[in-house]
Order: structure tokens, then C-alpha cells, then sequence
């Protein structure tokens, strides 16, 4: 284990809002071509960790690896650089309703990388039919399409330049249960054929098993618990207990009412 | 917070408390400013660095050109036209009585080059143009459609607000021109067809009067007004707070601010040019 470079690697990092601590120390390791998922509550950083890392926010201090190198801090074009090894799906898809959906799909070779549109077309055209979009979904506009098709295209659009490390914010959130297995599944598939490193972030269990090699919980800026998916259910730790069998009662809920 | 503040003020009436209470509120509303400041001077120099550094994007400074310019002349045409006419209406109420209705002329055209043309359609600009960039790009934010150009590896400064600046500060000149004449033919009907003033007349007072710099110091303001309104408009869309009523917010703060910076800009540039 430890003459692998994890692919990513935070240590220590805090972020606060004012006088709101988000983020009070997060130590995390993913090792290449595993995929991690963090659970927790909603309101304990679980967005807030996911954009550091996408240098979308600043941490305050701590160190963020990836590959072994720092990213806190780093110039514009290096933060270019390691930007290209990542892939993102949103919570909400987070289309551009202005494009059609093969150009959102396209958006990052046409305009990150430069190539051009034929061939870009070619690419998001494989990409949806990887996700299971045809042909006829690629001309229509965003504002088109149901929910779950619009996370398919959205998981088209972070596949498509074949990210080395792909990020997923709460892929099945608003979905119906079929459909977040679909989703499930898609994510399982995809990131076997490019072989890429992934971290989640959900509060949804079913996914978290089906997409998860490892799973780590937050809890009030750390992370409390990080373990294979298969000790989940004998972590022996209370706060994991409580919130992978959804009870009311527990030590998560006992704080809360501690501090109220 | 403010509400802390209230709440102590009501239980103890102590008349030091009040003043440290009031200074304190002082102090933080100057913290604030200094911070919306500091905030908004960054976020400008980041603009400005971004209109003038490769890689463009003509196809969006071009759909800008036409979002910002072609479909503003309607209106913009409109304010000129009747500001033009009820400007010679007006002023020949008040000068008739001294006779001196051979100054209509000469009024009409110096307000309409000068200050009407370009306060009123960068404000008008402001109301279509402003809200609309305010309302597109704060949606985006909420939608994190910002954060995803960003993963994709494109600055959002680059793909959504350079384009916007650039077509603001370029077009409103040439909305302003535009206006310019439609103004001036504004008064010309009105004095003409209702007043019954002689239109050689009329047309050789207009020309006697106008200098270049009557014409040029407008346009420069146009220029001013219309970097103002396009960068106000983008840099509330892209601060938008998170739902519809933060999207709401950041739309009539856009038109807000950059009306009262126009009116403000537009005495400055008013004393430089001509004092």
C-alpha cells in the first residue's frame, strides 16, 4: 500500500465560512483506479471537500495531492493542466441550456482542448451511446429531457475527454429508484472502460454499495471512518451505524440536540 | 448579528452600551463596504486582463454584438425619437416668451449629442441589457453551470464575461450615434410640422452649433456607460446568491447600481469634457 501514490490525497484540509467551520482537517487517500465514496449528512462538507479539491474553492490550509503533487496554490496554467485529468458530474447536470446536448457533451474538446467539431461530434456521439442516448437526443436541447436523461448526459459530458479522475455530486439525487440504478450502473460501466479513479459524494446507501470500493463518512468537517464497502455494515463505529440504518436516535442526532 | 444588536439595545438601555452598540454597527458597515469594494475592484482587473489576453471567442462576442446592440434599437430609437420631440415641445413654451425661438434649435441638439442620447439609452440599455446578463448569469451560478465551464477547463471570465464587456463597451457608441440622429430628427419634426419653423433654417442653427466634441464626448460616455452596464450586469449574475430569490436579487441590483453609477459617471465625464 504505500509505495502506491495514492492518484489523490488530502492532508489536513480545513475551510471555513466566516466564522462557520466547514472543513476541520479532512485526511483522505484514493488509490489509483479505486472509487471512493463519502457518505454523511447533509450540511457536514461533503460539496464543500468536493470543490477543493476542483480548486472551485480555496481550502485555508492543508495540502491536496494529486498524483503526488500539490494543487493547493498552484498558477492558472497549471491548475489548466490538472484540470484536464478531471471529469465532473453534478448534482443537477449542470447543462448549458444555451447548447445542444451533443455540444454540451462536445464542450470540453471544442473549447478546453481545441478539437475540432467533426471529430468532436464523433466523440460525443459515442460518449451518449455509451450512456444509452442515441442519435436523435443529441440534437435536442437540455430543457428537453426528463431528469434522468439529463444526468446521462451529464455523465457523457464527464466521460468525455476520458478523465483520469472522475467526480460524482450525488449522481442519484431526484431520481426515481430505476432510474438511479440505471445511473448506478452507467457509472459502474464507464469507469471500468476508461479505468479512471473516482470520488463520490452521496447520501444515497444503494449507490454508495454499488459504486463504492471504499467508503469514507463525514461528520462535521472529518472523516470519521474510512473502510472497504464491504465492512460498512460492521464498522463498528456508532455514527456510521446510525446513519447507514437511517435511525432518528443515535450519537449523529444526540450532538445535534446537544448544541441546539 | 443585527438582530443581536437590537435585542441588547432593548434590555439594556445604558447609554454607553448604545453608542459602543451604534459605533459598532458603523464599524461593520464599513468593513463591509471596504470588502464589496475590494471584491468588485478584483473582479474588474480580472475582466479587463481577460478582454485584452487570447483566446477569444468572436462567435460569442458576436452573438453579444447583436444581443446588446441590434435588439436595443428599437428601443433606444424610441427614448431618442420622443426625447428629441418633447424637447423642442418644451423649449419653445419657454423661449417663445423671449423671443427667442431661434435657440430651439441649437437646445435640441446640444441636450440630445450631449447628455440625453447617452444617459437615457445607458439606461435603458441598462434595463434590458444590464438585467438580462445579471438574470442569464445568475442562473448559471445557481445552476453551476459556472463551476462545470470550470471543470471543463474553460474561465468563465474568458467564455462569459469578456464577450459581454467587449460588446457593451462597443456598442453602446454606436447605439448612442444611432440615437443621436434620431433625436435630433425628433425636434426637427416637431418644430417644422407643429411649430411651423423653416426647415433650411432650422437645419443651418443645428449645424451651426454642433462641434465635434459635442458629438465625440457622448460617444465616450456611451463607451463608459455601456463598460458599466455590462460589467455591473455580469459581476452580480456571477456573485448571485443560491435559489430564484438570489437570481431576483442580483438582477434589479444590476440594473440599480450600474443606473446610479451612469447618472454618477455621467457628471464626471460631464465636468472633464466641459469644464
Amino acid at each position: 500500500m504505500t509505495d502506491i501514490t495514492p492518484k489523490l490525497e488530502l492532508k489536513d484540509v480545513k475551510k471555513s465560512f466566516g466564522t462557520k467551520k466547514v472543513l476541520q482537517g479532512v485526511n483522505l487517500k484514493i488509490n489509483p483506479g479505486k472509487s471512493l465514496v463519502i457518505i454523511g449528512g447533509s450540511g457536514t462538507g461533503k460539496s464543500v471537500a468536493l470543490k477543493c479539491i476542483l480548486g472551485l474553492l480555496h481550502p485555508d490550509s492543508g495540502s491536496i495531492l494529486i498524483d503526488g503533487q500539490e494543487s493547493v496554490g498552484i498558477s492558472p496554467p497549471e491548475r489548466d493542466q490538472v484540470m484536464r485529468k478531471f471529469g465532473m458530474l453534478f448534482q443537477g447536470a449542470a447543462l448549458f441550456d444555451s447548447m445542444r446536448v451533443w455540444e454540451n457533451v462536445a464542450f470540453g474538446l471544442i473549447q478546453g482542448r481545441g478539437i475540432d467539431r467533426r471529430t468532436a461530434y464523433d466523440t460525443a456521439l459515442d460518449k451518449l451511446h455509451s450512456v444509452g442516448l442515441d442519435e436523435s437526443v443529441a440534437q435536442l436541447y437540455p430543457a428537453e429531457l426528463s431528469g434522468g436523461m439529463q444526468k446521462r448526459v451529464g455523465l457523457a459530458r464527464a466521460i468525455a475527454a476520458d478523465p483520469e479522475i472522475i467526480f460524482f455530486d450525488e449522481p442519484t439525487t431526484g431520481l426515481d429508484p430505476i432510474m438511479a440504478d440505471v445511473i448506478n450502473n452507467l457509472i459502474v460501466k464507464s469507469v471500468k472502460q476508461l479505468g479512471a479513479t473516482t470520488l463520490s459524494i452521496t447520501h444515497d446507501l444503494a449507490s454508495a454499495r454499488k459504486i463504492a470500493d471504499e467508503v469514507a463518512m463525514i461528520y462535521q468537517g472529518q472523516i470519521i471512518w474510512q473502510g472497504p464497502v464491504s465492512s460498512l455494515d460492521h464498522s463498528g463505529n456508532e455514527y456510521v451505524d446510525q446513519f447507514i440504518h437511517g435511525r432518528a436516535e443515535g450519537p449523529i442526532t444526540d450532538e445535534i440536540k446537544a448544541r441546539a | 448579528m443585527v438582530s443581536d444588536v437590537k435585542q441588547d439595545q432593548a434590555s439594556k438601555p445604558m447609554p454607553m452600551e448604545g453608542l459602543l452598540n451604534f459605533c459598532a454597527r458603523i464599524g461593520r458597515t464599513i468593513l463591509l463596504f471596504l470588502q464589496a469594494t475590494g471584491r468588485l475592484s478584483l473582479f474588474i482587473s480580472e475582466s479587463i486582463s481577460h478582454v485584452f489576453r487570447p483566446p477569444f471567442f468572436p462567435k460569442l462576442i458576436l452573438r453579444q454584438f447583436m444581443d446588446i446592440g441590434y435588439y436595443s434599437l428599437p428601443v433606444v430609437g424610441m427614448t431618442a425619437l420622443f426625447t428629441g420631440m418633447v424637447l423642442a415641445l418644451q423649449s419653445y413654451t419657454g423661449f417663445s416668451r423671449f423671443n427667442a425661438e431661434s435657440a430651439i434649435a441649437g437646445v435640441v441638439v446640444l441636450s440630445v449629442t450631449r447628455e440625453l442620447s447617452p444617459v437615457l439609452a445607458g439606461l435603458m440599455v441598462a434595463g434590458r441589457v444590464g438585467a438580462a446578463i445579471a438574470a442569464e448569469i445568475g442562473t448559471m451560478r445557481v445552476t453551476e453551470q459556472i463551476d462545470a465551464l470550470v471543470t471543463l477547463s474553460v474561465n468563465p471570465f474568458k467564455y462569459l464575461i469578456a464577450p459581454r464587456v467587449i460588446a457593451g463597451t462597443l456598442m453602446l457608441p454606436i447605439l448612442v450615434l444611432i440615437g443621436d440622429i434620431i433625436g435630433v430628427y425628433g425636434g426637427y419634426i416637431v418644430s417644422i410640422h407643429k411649430l411651423g419653423f423653416n426647415p433650411s433654417s432650422y437645419l443651418t442653427q443645428t449645424w451651426d452649433i454642433l462641434e465635434n466634441m459635442d458629438i465625440i464626448s457622448g460617444l465616450v460616455k456611451a463607451a463608459a456607460f455601456g463598460f458599466i452596464v455590462s460589467l455591473m450586469g455580469c459581476y452580480h449574475g456571477f456573485n448571485s446568491q443560491r435559489g430564484a430569490q438570489g437570481v431576483g436579487a442580483a438582477t434589479t441590483n444590476a440594473v440599480v447600481s450600474s443606473s446610479i453609477l451612469i447618472l454618477i459617471f455621467n457628471y464626471i465625464l460631464t465636468q472633464v469634457f466641459f469644464s
